[in-house]
C-alpha cells in the first residue's frame, strides 16, 4: 500500500499523522485532567463531566459574543478572559452539584454514577433549550487561524499549537495544585486515609467540595479549548464521556502521570491506525486493546501503592 | 423487604405475581387498542432486562451499564434470521445480486458473508438468541470476576463495551446494516409478523416468555445461590474466607442476565420488526438500569413494573412535550437514587404490604390461628 508514496511523502504523511495525533492527545489530556481529579482522588464517577466541559464551552461562546458586540478592540485577547469565565461558572456548577447531591452518595458509588447521569440529561436539555439545538461555533481570533509551513508538505494549524500549549499549561498548573499546595497535600491526605485526615484536623467535607469544584473548572477549561478546533452542540459531552474514562482507568486512576501516559498512547494509537483502517475501525481496536490490557491489569498503567 | 422465609413463594410473592400476571393478560389485552398493546409488548421486552438487572446489580451489586449489549445481540440474532427469509431471490430480483439482504446488496456485498449462513436455520437463530449473549457475557466476565475487578471499574468497561458494538455496527454497514439496523423484516417462517392478530400472539409469546424468567429469577433469589450473592454483595471478602468461589457465583449470575436481555431483544424484534444500533449502545444500556432503579433494584416483580412506566411516560410525555421528557428522565434518575433507593418496591413494601398483610391476617385469625408465612413476611 505505501508503492503509490515517495519516501518524502510518506515522511510528511506521518509527521501530519503524528501531529493529528498530538491534537487528539492534548484533547484527551484535557478532558481527563478533570475527571483525574475527581474520579482519580475522590472515586466519585461524575457522569456529567461531558456537560460541564460544555459549559466551559458555551461560556466562550458567550463571552466571544459579547466581545465582538461590545468590546471589538480587545477581541483578539478575548480567550483568555473566556477560560477565565469558563472555568469559574463550570466551577461554582461543581460546588453546587456536590453541596446538593453528590455529598449525600459519597458511600454509593454507583448510585452517584445514575443521579450525575440524570444530572447529565438536564445539563443537556438546559442547554437545548437556551442555546437551541444546533451547533454553535465562536470566532477565533484572527492570529489563531491559518497554519505554520514546516516543509512544503507538512503544514501544522496554528490553533492546534494553541491547544497543544493550552494543555501543558493546564496540566502543569494541576500538577502543581495537587503536588505543590497545601490543597493538594491534603487532597492526597484525605484520598489515602480519611479518617485519619480528618482526625489530624483536615476539613474534609470542605476539601471534597473544593476538590469536585475544582475537577469541574478544569473540564470547563477544556471545554473552552474545545471551542478553538471545533463546534459546540448539547449532546457534544456525551460523545467524549467513555473514552474520558478509559484514559482516566487506562492510566491507573490516581496517578496524574498515568493520566498523561494513557493519553499520549491512546491518543496515537488512534490516530495512526487510522490512516490504515477506517476512522470507525480504529476506534473500536483501540478501545478494545485498552480493555483488553484493562482486563489484564485492571489497575491501570500506573498504579499508586495504597494500603486499602 | 427481608428474606424471612425460605418458601418459594412468600403470599407476598404470589400476591405480586398474580397481579401482574392479571396485569400483562388480562388488564392490558381488555383495555388496550392492537396498536397500544404492541407498544406495551415493546416496554415488556426491556422488562426481561431489568429483571436481569434485578438479579446482577440488586442481588449480586454488579452493575453493568452494557446490558443493551446483551439486549442487542439476541435481538440482532433473531433479525438476522428474519431478514434472510425475507430476502428470498424472488423478493429481491431487483438487486444485483437476488437472495442477499438489501443492504448487503447496497454496499456493493456479492455474497453472503460466512457468519449469516447458520441463520437460515430457525433452530439455530433460537439457539444463538441465548447462546451469543451468554458467550459474550461468559467472557467479559471470566476476564473481569476472576481478577475481582468491580463496582465502578466494571461498570465503566462494560460501558465501553456498549460503545465498541454501536460503533462497529454503524462502521460495518455492508455485514450489520449499519446505523438504519435490520429493517424491513416480514414472516418467521411464513408466517407474517406485521399483522395485527400476529402482533398480538406475539405480546402474549412474549408474556409467558417473561413469566418463565420471572419464575427463574425468584427460583434464584430463593435458592442458597440468591443468598449466597447478597452475602457477596455485602461483604465479598467474607464470603470468598468461607470458602466460597465468589467469581464463579457472579459469571453465572451476569450470564443469566445476558440470556434475559438476549431473550428480550429478540422479542423487541419479532414484535416491532427491526433492530438497529440506537438500542445497543451507552444510552440505551443506563436506560435500562433506570427501569431496573425505578421499580425498585432488589424486586423482580417491580423491575417490571418500572419498565412499564418508565416507557409510558417516555412515549406519552415525548409525544407531547418533547422537551420535557430529559428533564422528567434526568429527575427520575436522581430522585429514584436520593429519595427513594428502593423505587416502587420499597414504598409498596413500606405501605402497601404491611395493610394487606394486617387484613389477610384478620381474617385467618378469625378461622383459625395465623400461619407462620404471615408472621415471616410481615417481619
Amino acid at each position: 500500500m505505501f508503492a503509490d508514496y515517495s519516501m518524502s511523502e510518506l515522511g510528511a504523511i506521518f509527521a501530519m499523522q503524528g501531529f493529528a495525533g498530538l491534537i487528539l492527545f492534548s484533547v484527551f489530556v484535557l478532558m481527563a485532567l478533570g475527571l483525574a481529579i475527581i474520579f482519580g482522588q475522590m472515586g466519585v464517577i461524575n457522569m456529567a463531566h461531558g456537560e460541564f466541559m460544555i459549559l466551559g464551552a458555551y461560556m466562550t461562546y458567550l463571552t466571544s459574543t459579547l466581545f465582538e458586540a461590545y468590546l471589538p478592540g480587545l477581541f483578539s485577547i478575548y480567550f483568555f478572559i473566556a477560560m477565565i469565565v469558563a472555568f469559574f461558572a463550570s466551577g461554582l456548577l461543581g460546588l453546587f452539584v456536590e453541596w446538593s447531591m453528590i455529598r449525600h452518595l459519597y458511600k454509593r458509588p454507583l448510585d452517584t454514577l445514575l443521579a450525575t447521569w440524570g444530572l447529565s440529561l438536564i445539563l443537556q436539555q438546559v442547554y437545548r433549550s437556551v442555546f437551541g439545538a444546533r451547533e454553535v461555533g465562536v470566532s477565533i481570533p484572527d492570529w489563531m487561524m491559518g497554519s505554520l509551513p514546516l516543509t512544503d508538505l507538512v503544514e501544522i494549524p496554528i490553533n492546534g499549537i494553541f491547544v497543544m500549549v493550552l494543555a501543558v499549561a493546564i496540566s502543569l498548573a494541576v500538577y502543581y495544585l495537587m503536588f505543590r499546595s497545601s490543597w493538594g497535600l491534603q487532597v492526597r491526605a484525605i484520598s489515602q486515609n480519611r479518617v485519619m485526615a480528618d482526625a489530624v484536623g483536615i476539613n474534609t467535607a470542605w476539601t471534597d467540595r473544593l476538590t469536585f469544584g475544582i475537577g469541574c473548572g478544569v473540564a470547563g477549561v477544556a471545554g473552552s479549548a474545545f471551542t478553538m478546533i471545533g463546534s459546540t452542540g448539547p449532546t457534544a459531552g456525551q460523545l467524549y464521556i467513555v473514552d474520558t474514562f478509559l484514559v482516566v482507568v487506562f492510566g491507573g486512576a490516581g496517578s496524574l502521570l498515568g493520566t498523561i501516559a494513557s493519553a499520549f498512547s491512546i491518543s496515537q494509537a488512534q490516530s495512526i491506525m487510522e490512516f490504515f483502517l477506517s476512522g470507525s475501525m480504529a476506534k473500536v481496536l483501540t478501545l478494545l486493546v485498552v480493555v483488553g490490557i484493562l482486563m489484564i491489569r485492571p489497575q491501570g498503567l500506573f498504579s499508586l501503592k495504597l494500603r486499602k | 423487604m427481608s428474606i424471612a422465609s425460605n418458601r418459594l413463594f412468600t403470599r407476598q410473592d404470589i400476591i405480586g405475581f398474580a397481579v401482574l400476571a392479571a396485569v400483562v393478560f388480562i388488564v392490558l389485552p381488555l383495555t388496550l387498542d392492537s396498536f397500544r398493546l404492541n407498544l406495551f409488548g415493546k416496554y415488556l421486552t426491556y422488562a426481561f432486562v431489568a429483571v436481569g438487572l434485578v438479579l446482577c446489580w440488586g442481588a449480586g451489586g454488579i452493575l453493568s451499564l452494557g446490558q443493551g449489549v446483551f439486549f442487542g445481540l439476541g435481538g440482532y440474532c433473531m433479525a438476522m434470521f428474519l431478514k434472510l427469509e425475507a430476502s428470498t431471490p424472488e423478493n429481491t430480483a431487483i438487486q444485483s445480486t437476488p437472495g442477499i439482504p438489501d443492504f448487503m446488496d447496497w454496499n456493493q456485498l456479492t455474497a453472503l458473508p460466512w457468519w449469516w449462513e447458520p441463520f437460515n436455520t430457525l433452530t439455530f437463530a433460537l439457539l444463538a438468541v441465548v447462546a451469543v449473549p451468554v458467550m459474550f457475557a461468559f467472557i467479559i466476565g471470566v476476564a473481569m470476576f476472576r481478577r475481582r475487578v468491580g463496582g465502578v471499574y466494571f461498570a465503566i468497561i462494560t460501558q465501553a463495551f456498549a460503545a465498541i458494538l454501536t460503533i462497529l455496527i454503524i462502521g460495518q454497514q455492508g455485514f450489520t446494516g449499519g446505523v438504519n439496523g435490520i429493517t424491513d423484516l416480514r414472516t418467521l417462517q411464513g408466517w407474517d409478523i406485521r399483522t395485527d392478530a400476529a402482533k398480538e400472539t406475539l405480546y402474549y409469546v412474549n408474556g409467558v416468555l417473561l413469566f418463565s424468567c420471572l419464575l427463574i429469577a425468584q427460583f434464584v433469589r430463593k435458592s442458597k445461590l440468591g443468598r449466597l450473592l447478597i452475602a457477596m454483595r455485602d461483604q465479598e471478602d467474607r464470603v470468598r474466607f468461607s470458602g466460597y468461589d465468589v467469581a464463579s457465583f457472579k459469571i453465572f449470575i451476569f450470564c443469566l442476565g445476558a440470556a434475559f436481555a438476549g431473550i428480550g431483544g429478540a422479542m423487541f424484534t419479532l414484535q416491532v420488526g427491526f433492530m438497529s444500533p440506537t438500542l445497543v449502545g451507552i444510552v440505551p444500556s443506563i436506560e435500562m438500569v433506570i427501569f431496573c432503579a425505578v421499580g425498585g433494584r432488589l424486586s423482580i416483580i417491580g423491575a417490571v413494573y418500572g419498565a412499564l412506566l418508565v416507557n409510558w411516560a417516555k412515549t406519552s410525555l415525548s409525544e407531547s412535550f418533547p422537551e420535557l421528557w430529559l428533564f422528567g428522565l434526568g429527575g427520575l434518575f436522581i430522585a429514584v437514587v436520593m429519595l427513594f433507593p428502593n423505587g416502587l418496591a420499597g414504598l409498596y413494601a413500606d405501605h402497601v404490604a404491611p395493610r394487606i398483610d394486617r387484613l389477610l391476617s384478620r381474617k385467618s385469625a378469625d378461622v383459625g390461628p395465623a400461619d407462620d408465612t404471615a408472621r415471616a413476611a410481615a417481619e
